[in-house]
Formats: structure tokens, C-alpha cells, sequence
């Protein structure tokens, strides 16, 4: 057991409540998913894109399977867990508005983790840089990142009011993973990155 | 109860005299799908291990077309080492100083178990081909009277491969409350029209076999060797993968340097499979051979449950683990993919690894420390649910 997990990770594991049933979408190597078994005694699951990471999580006793967000959601029924997570993929996601209606659909909430784009890193970079901006949230080259829907924190707030979706919590977080409490414009400015708990309205 | 061992073949006795069996269906005969009761019936099986206090324990093997209960000792008819032992054995990812292990023969096989080979209890005489056709149901339903005569309310895990995990997934299905957990490998829930062909070729060489006599070669003490022969040696190249044949044999010529301009087996894969076919008859039973593939054609977990598979898992509170292998063509990928949307549309908690092999089909039997890695975490994260003690 290993209690240490990434800040963000953390932060979301704390959305948690114990003893539930949940999701993480793209689960990567399991670290979130073990935390919220062993520390949180939740019946937890995990897919994953890459068969490796697979491999891994389910050789470490996770119960993971490969699939992606955007096709292997809606094998699901409704309200089939009270939490599905989805960490620093939404951007990934072909349908990033379908598969935040999907994880609504099969989760009671939805915890969503995203890099801001809106950062004043990024917007130097790309304003006075006339470069793609690279920043540590956002590390890959124009031509092979897998970002494909990046969006700011405001952006996201606007989906969810066009959805009809409920924002339950929103935490923004500095380049050192801190929440940091700012107005939402400084916070769509300063944020690095932001999790968001939400539920159907 | 004792064994008539004069209707016994020389295999089943040797067999037998390795193993454990049981008489069952003497006061209630097993319901068969064909809608024949059939009673009463013996189950050849063998054990490692020790059940614990709270028969918490036991891990049912079920074994795949082909192959027998003997999983981790010397087999008694061909001497070679357990089909998985590999795998089952001190030390090993399934270690009979933690779990109670169980393998039972099938119904319809040929290492012990009431088959074709066996007498019609009404008349005494030979089943052969008036035995009935018995589904992988009826294998499972065998296996849980078996249970219930041994006194084991539940399995910890039903793991099996290829046949095997058609039997783990009837076992889930059928009986969840029983199953805590379930690892069915390099399967499907239904058999394909490919596979079924196969299987058809198979059988119309035994059957074109003029030693096979309508299946009743034992009473004219002849056995159609050369058909089932023929039969191994098609189904055995299903179970390889193309790379792996090109690698092991490419055009490799067999104890020549240049071609025989005939019939002989002129390139090495051809000696290979008729060896493969040669070795085959001596421990096996033709009509056997039969009547297991027809088994396995007639599987449809989907079909059995108004044709949609996640009613097969409804409700589920087994844990499964299902695994398949990039090469193999027989029972492909997508066919465990097929179970593993079943299983999310239950809602029910499933791990899935497709394990990178070129070695086809036959990888869930070999070296395959993905295989091995996967299946111990597996075990290790459903003990602990389970409460298990002692197990590493």
C-alpha cells in the first residue's frame, strides 16, 4: 500500500465518499483506483486506452479493463456507479460532450479534471510566443498530442450551464497542484488545472 | 463406490487408479438439455490441496476439449508432465498450500467420467453413439452435483481456458452465488460457425473412418485411429498461430535435403502434425472426440438467455477476470470483448487482459508470465475480498 498519490489524484479521492461504487476513466496505472480501495473501501473499477497499463493494474489486484471513453461507456446501464471519474482525459476524448453526458448517465456524479487553457502561460505563449503553447500541463508537440478538445476552465463552466449540468464543487489548482481560491475570472487565469464534481440537475 | 473395471478402457483405468471419482445420479438422475435423464453417472476428478475450515477455499479448474483432470502430476497414460502445472503447484500462481484445487473430468470424456465409452445402466450395454449429446451445461451441472456430494457450498474461483472457460462462464451463469470469482481465458459465449466448421471436419474424418463402424469400434475391437488422427491434426493447427508455424518450421524439410517428389512428410510441419495426430489416438477416445465438440458447437450462453448475453449476467455478484491472446484466431479477442460489454451492461466487476503471444490459441496453456502476473493479482485482490488467509 502506497499512500502517496499525486496532488490532483488526492484531490479527487477526497471527493469521494467511502464505501461507493466508482469509475475511473482512464485509470492510467491504478494509483487513484488503489487509493480509493484500500484507503476508502470503495468497489472501484478502472479502463484504460492502453493494454499495458491494463496489464498492470489488474496484475496489482484492480479490477480494470481496456476500453475508452468515448466507445465503451454506454455498454453501462444507468446509475450503475455513484461516482464516474474522469481525470485529465476529457481533453483526449473524441466527444467530450457526449462523454460527459454518458458518465451522467452511468454515475450519480461526475468528478472531471482538466488542464486550463485559458492559463496566462498558455495565452503568453500563444499571443507573444506565435507558438503552440507547451507548458507542463500541456508537455506535447502540436502534431502529436492527444488533446484534441482543450478547453479553459470558463469554457467548461458554459458546457455545463448548456447542459443543464450541476456544478457540486469546482476546485482550481496552481501550478503546484494547490487549490487556490481566486474570483472565476483571475481563477480561469491562474488556474493550471481544475476538478469539478458535478450532477445531473 | 467401486469401479467395474472390466468395462474399462486401459486409459480409464490407469486413469481411475490415479484419481478420485464418484458415483452420482443414483437417486436423482441428472437432468440432461437433450431432455434424457442419465443415472447413474461417474465423475473422475482429482484434487490438490486441502479444503480449509470455512471451505473457503476451492478453486475449480475446468479443462479444456481435449485434456483431463490430471492438471499438475505426471499423466497416467502418457507420462508427460500436468497439462498446467505450470501454473497449479508449490510455489506456483494457484498453490495447493492455499487453495483446495479441483479439476473434474467432463461428462462425455475419457479419463474416467461416464461417457460414450460407458454402459447404459438400463441395459448394460455400450453407449457408443447412443450415449446422449451433453452440453457444457450438463458438464457444469455434473461438476455442481459433484460439489454437493463433497460438501463445498462455493468456489473462490472457476478458472479455465478455451472449453474450460466456456464451463467458467456456464458456472457464473448459472450458479453466481456459488462463483465468487471467475477466469474465463481464450473463450467465447458462443462457439462461431468458423469454430464449428472445424470441429465438422473433424468429426466427418472420424466418421469416414471405416474402422470407426457406426461408432461401435470397441465391440469389433478395431478404433478409428486414423480418422481421429486426421481430426487432431486439423484442430491442432487452430490452436497455433501462423507466425508461430512459420517460425517453428517455415519450409523446413524433414530429415532430407531436397524434396522426396511424393507423398511422404517431405517439410517438418507436416511430420509435427502427424506426430501431433499419432499421439493423439493413444490417449484419446474417438467417440469421445465427438461427442465434446458437439459440446462445445452447441454452447450459446447468449442463445439460453433470450439472445442477449447480459442477461446471462444480470445481478452478477461474481468477480470476473477474462483474458485472451493477441494471436489467437480461434477464440479471438473480440470474442472476450463481446463478454466483457455483457458483463459492463450487469454492471458487474470485470478485469480484461489481452496478452500480447504469437503462440495462438494453445499461449493459455504455455509460459506466459503476463498470463501468470495478471492471474495472481487477480487472486491476490479477490482473496483479500474474499477474506482468505494465508494466501501470498
Amino acid at each position: 500500500m502506497n499512500a502517496a498519490i499525486r496532488v490532483d489524484l488526492q484531490l479527487i479521492a477526497d471527493m469521494v465518499s467511502p464505501a461507493t461504487r466508482a469509475l475511473d476513466v482512464g485509470c492510467g496505472d491504478g494509483s487513484l483506483l488503489a487509493y480509493l480501495v484500500d484507503f476508502k473501501r470503495v468497489d472501484a473499477r478502472g479502463m484504460e486506452l492502453s493494454q499495458a497499463g491494463v496489464n498492470a493494474c489488474v496484475a496489482n489486484g484492480l479490477s480494470v479493463i481496456q476500453g475508452d471513453a468515448d466507445a465503451d461507456l454506454r455498454d453501462y446501464p444507468d446509475d450503475a456507479f455513484d461516482y464516474v471519474i474522469l481525470s485529465q482525459t476529457l481533453q483526449a476524448t473524441r466527444e467530450p460532450r457526449e462523454v460527459l453526458r454518458q458518465m451522467l448517465r452511468v454515475g450519480k456524479r461526475a468528478i472531471v479534471s482538466f488542464p486550463n487553457f485559458a492559463h496566462w502561460q498558455v495565452r503568453l505563449r500563444l499571443v507573444f510566443g506565435g507558438r503552440m503553447p507547451e507548458t507542463p500541463s500541456l508537455p506535447f508537440k502540436w502534431y502529436d498530442t492527444p488533446n484534441i478538445h482543450l478547453c479553459s476552465i470558463d469554457d467548461f463552466r458554459a458546457l455545463c450551464r448548456d447542459m443543464g449540468v450541476r456544478i457540486e464543487r469546482a476546485i482550481v489548482l496552481d501550478r503546484a497542484s494547490r487549490p487556490i481560491n481566486l474570483p472565476p475570472l483571475l481563477a480561469n487565469l491562474l488556474g493550471e488545472q481544475a476538478v469539478f464534481m458535478l450532477r445531473r440537475d | 463406490m467401486a469401479v467395474e473395471l472390466d468395462d474399462l478402457t486401459e486409459a480409464e483405468r490407469k486413469a481411475l487408479a490415479q484419481c478420485r471419482h464418484a458415483v452420482l445420479g443414483t437417486e436423482r438422475p441428472l437432468r440432461l438439455d437433450c431432455g434424457v435423464d442419465l443415472g447413474p453417472y461417474r465423475v473422475a476428478y482429482q484434487t490438490y490441496g486441502t479444503l480449509n475450515a470455512d471451505k473457503s477455499n476451492a478453486v475449480l479448474i475446468c479443462h479444456a476439449l481435449t485434456l483431463d483432470q490430471f492438471v499438475a502430476e505426471q499423466h497416467p497414460v502418457t507420462g508427460k508432465e500436468g497439462w498446467w502445472e505450470s501454473l497449479v503447484g508449490p510455489g506456483k500462481v494457484i498453490d495447493p498450500a492455499h487453495y483446495f484445487v479441483i479439476c473434474v473430468n467432463v461428462l462425455g470424456g475419457c479419463m474416467g467420467t461416464t461417457g460414450p465409452l460407458a454402459r447404459e445402466p438400463a441395459s448394460g450395454a455400450p453407449w457408443n453413439l447412443r450415449f446422449p449429446v451433453v452440453t457444457v451445461g450438463d458438464m457444469v451441472r455434473a461438476q455442481a452435483a459433484l460439489l454437493d456430494h463433497l460438501g463445498i457450498p462455493d468456489l473462490f474461483c472457476v478458472i479455465g481456458g478455451s472449453m474450460g472457460g466456456m464451463q467458467v462462464l456456464e458456472w457464473a451463469a448459472s450458479y453466481p452465488a456459488r462463483v465468487f470469482s471467475a477466469v474465463p481465458i481464450a473463450c467465447a459465449a458462443r462457439h462461431s460457425a468458423q469454430n464449428i466448421a472445424f470441429h465438422e471436419v473433424g468429426r466427418q474424418a472420424i466418421m469416414a473412418d471405416p474402422d470407426w463402424r457406426g461408432g461401435d469400434y470397441r465391440l469389433h475391437q478395431t478404433a478409428p485411429a486414423r480418422g481421429l488422427a486426421v481430426a487432431r491434426m486439423t484442430a491442432h493447427i487452430t490452436y497455433l498461430s501462423e507466425q508461430a508455424l512459420q517460425r517453428k518450421f517455415g519450409r523446413a524439410l524433414q530429415d532430407r535435403n531436397a524434396l522426396g517428389f511424393g507423398f511422404d512428410a517431405d517439410f517438418q510441419v507436416e511430420s509435427y502434425l502427424r506426430y501431433q495426430g499419432s499421439s493423439f489416438v493413444d490417449r484419446f477416445d474417438a467417440n469421445s472426440y465427438l461427442y465434446i465438440t458437439r459440446a462445445m458447437d452447441y454452447f450459446d450462453l447468449a442463445g439460453a438467455h433470450g439472445g442477449v448475453l447480459a442477461n446471462a449476467f444480470r445481478g452478477t455478484p461474481t468477480r470476473y477476470c477474462l483474458m485472451s491472446f493477441t494471436s489467437d484466431w480461434l477464440f479471438p479477442t473480440r470474442e472476450s470483448r463481446e463478454i466483457v460489454h455483457a458483463l459492463n451492461a450487469a454492471a458487474a466487476n470485470v478485469s480484461f487482459v489481452e496478452v500480447e503471444s504469437d503462440k495462438g490459441h494453445d499461449a493459455f496453456l504455455l509460459e506466459e508470465p503476463e498470463m501468470f502476473r495478471t492471474l495472481a493479482g487477480f487472486l491476490k485482490g479477490a482473496g483479500t475480498v474474499r477474506g482468505l488467509k494465508d494466501v501470498p
